[in-house]
């Protein structure tokens, strides 16, 4: 890659993991003044494994996301206002308020959608993939999930077929090191998950999941590999959530050190240090986003409810 | 007509739609290379390839949700659980993810899938392998159920299943398989929704699914000599159910009897039977009658199997009871 394919690289990148942050922020702001229902489980601190491993995506692929999937649908290109009208609980929101944060589908962005059972979404990204083959196109599924999930069984099953039958499909896994309060490393005995892709035959690599210039690289070997055909790889993107499991979780469970640590080698800072982007075009992409954001939240605080009736339709399709 | 099995029925379902919309394909275990534990793929694999007619690893929660991930993104999967307790094992995918999507979604996201099983007990299968658990899938909205009671009725239903843009729950009873029955030359769909009045009569409304539609036409026979007149209803399907057709029945006969191989208690006959109630207690001369299973797992020996599921002779003994 050249200077220039980096820069502009650079500036794609920090729009988009600052649009995430931003935006998480203010889905925390609505939690804390009562306007959010439900919780939310924010995506901060990890914008960088999203970013990156989307910026390869062309538009027609599909990707999987979690019960924390603001940042993947972000990254997406999923519109903020719909998204944020959404988690509000809004008549004007993704799913005209029935889905709420952790079920947000947008078909058009090839989003499968955001899923509030762990590991559930890993089949349904393999089985988009499965469907390209049946097509005879190569789109390419990203599944999405949490260290974690992929102690669910559905893991070990999507992964297995998919490498048996060279489906065209990325296991992208968010170890931020923790499953609500519970250490991966206290219910897991290899701590590198990415080596579990020998076990399946595939290639596994475990990146530096802060770096989002680490995860594209990794990424974009990852789709061109399934793109040709080749078959599923792991990538295991190794990160850390700001805050507790959801907005409501103080995180007492984490050492402070550690929180500190992660905080100070967060992936906005980290592409800062690399010197690409001069401080004023930083500033602009911050303009940008700060009247994106703020329109995002005008438009969903100012938007109706649904009306009473409208949670008996779309049960069913004609 | 065609005179075919019951599963060869299905199987010509199958190659209808998967030659009509290439959208359509296969998915489970041993359902290629053999044609299915129960013979309803014969033949799939070798027209239609690999890719559309897939045997899968023993992985059921992964390759039904993968059957979801296909059908959001436009095609048409008609896998196969092998046995209906099967369900257990993925029943995350199927009530979850596959009948919630389309809701959770706003109605933006359509699943257009159809799991086919079969239920039921009556060859020491035992209690793993014999279930008819339609009410725990009946009591999840989002799905549609249907459970046809014969070999013409299973074709003309699972066209219907394949071409519905929701999921659908295709029962079929595993002793029905290599069953008789005569299909006609001409394409034909049976819509899923609208019960068939199989039998009119007078004295009675027989209210029954799958395999003890059968049962309650044979029981109905019998009882001609006995001056008694059954009306049998198929209903077709569980989601949605005909409600309207019992009603009109049972306001002409008075008498109300349910059957389904599903366990008695919090089963489908209890809803059927306060649905109807609602709109026919005045026209009722006895209580609601229901036949199902009895409460307990299903138990191996024949000697004790037998017992416990309805058939013809417990039917007619039952009918004798109410009229």
């Amino acid at each position: 890659m050249n200077k220039t394919e980096k820069k502009e690289l650079a500036k794609k990148f920090y729009t988009i993991m600052y649009r995430t942050r931003r935006f998480e922020q203010e889905v925390f702001e609505f939690y804390k003044r009562g306007l959010m229902p439900g919780l939310a489980h924010l995506y901060l601190g990890e914008e960088a494994v999203a970013t990156g491993v989307c910026e390869v995506l062309e538009d027609r692929d599909y990707i999987g996301s979690t019960h924390r999937g603001h940042g993947h649908l972000v990254a997406r290109g999923a519109d903020l206002n719909l998204m944020m009208a959404e988690i509000l609980g809004k008549e004007t929101g993704y799913s005209k308020g029935k889905g709420g944060s952790m079920h947000i589908m947008a078909p058009d962005k090839g989003i499968l959608g955001a899923n509030g059972i762990v590991g559930g979404g890993i089949p349904i990204a393999t089985g988009a993939a499965y469907g390209s083959q049946v097509k005879g196109t190569n789109e390419v599924s990203i599944a999405f999930f949490g260290d974690s999930a992929s102690n669910e069984g559905t893991f070990h099953e999507s992964v297995n077929m998919a490498a048996a039958w060279n489906l065209p499909v990325v296991y992208v896994i968010e170890n931020n090191l923790y499953g609500i309060s519970v250490d991966i490393r206290r219910v897991t005995k290899e701590h590198r998950l990415s080596t579990r892709a020998i076990g399946y035959g595939i290639p596994g690599i475990t990146v530096d999941g802060n770096d989002v210039f680490a995860v594209y690289e990794a990424a974009k070997k990852a789709v061109e590999r399934a793109r040709a055909g080749e078959g599923p790889s792991i990538i295991e993107c190794l990160t850390y959530r700001w805050q507790g499991h959801h907005v409501g979780d103080p995180g007492t469970y984490r050492p402070q050190e550690e929180v500190e640590e992660w905080k100070n080698n967060e992936p906005i800072k980290k592409l800062e240090e690399l010197n690409l982007l001069t401080t004023d075009e930083i500033q602009e992409i911050k303009n940008i986003v700060e009247m994106e954001v703020e329109n995002a939240c005008k438009f969903a605080e100012e938007s109706p409810y649904p009306k009473e009736e409208e949670a008996f339709e779309d049960v069913f399709v004609k | 007509m065609q005179k075919m099995l019951y599963r060869e029925a299905i199987c010509q379902a199958l190659d209808e739609e998967m030659a009509r919309d290439k959208n359509v394909f296969i998915m489970g275990e041993d359902v290629g290379v053999i044609g299915g534990n129960f013979k309803c793929t014969a033949g799939l694999r070798d027209k239609y390839g690999d890719l559309r007619c897939k045997d899968t690893p023993i992985a059921e929660q992964g390759f039904i949700g993968m059957c979801v991930g296909a059908a959001i993104t436009g095609l048409r999967p008609v896998p196969e659980l092998m046995f209906g307790d099967f369900m257990l094992v993925c029943m995350d995918q199927i009530a979850n993810q596959m009948a919630k999507i389309t809701y959770m979604s706003g109605g933006k996201v359509h699943v257009p899938m159809t799991i086919r099983m079969p239920i039921g007990g009556g060859r020491s299968s035992a209690a793993q392998h014999s279930q008819t658990p339609i009410a725990m899938v009946a009591n999840m909205p989002g799905m549609k159920v249907v459970m046809p009671s014969n070999g013409y009725e299973a074709k003309g239903l699972l066209k219907a299943a394949i071409r519905d843009n929701n999921p659908v729950i295709f029962m079929e009873h595993k002793m029905m398989y290599t069953t008789e029955c005569e299909i006609p030359e001409e394409e034909y769909l049976i819509p899923i929704g609208k019960a068939n009045v199989s039998r009119e009569g007078t004295d009675i409304t027989v209210v029954a699914t799958s395999i003890m539609v059968g049962f309650a036409l044979k029981a109905a026979e019998e009882l001609v000599k006995d001056g008694i007149s059954v009306e049998v209803i198929d209903l077709r399907s569980i989601v949605p159910w005909d409600k309207e057709t019992v009603i009109n029945s049972v306001k002409k006969t008075g008498k109300l009897l349910i059957i389904d191989e599903g366990h008695e208690s919090f089963g489908i006959s209890g809803e059927i039977c306060l649905t109807v109630m609602q709109d026919t207690f005045y026209d009722m001369d006895v209580p609601v009658m229901r036949m199902g299973t009895k409460d307990v797992p299903l138990p191996f020996s024949p000697a004790l199997e037998f017992p416990i599921i309805p058939d013809k002779k417990k039917i007619v003994a039952k009918i004798r009871e109410m009229v």
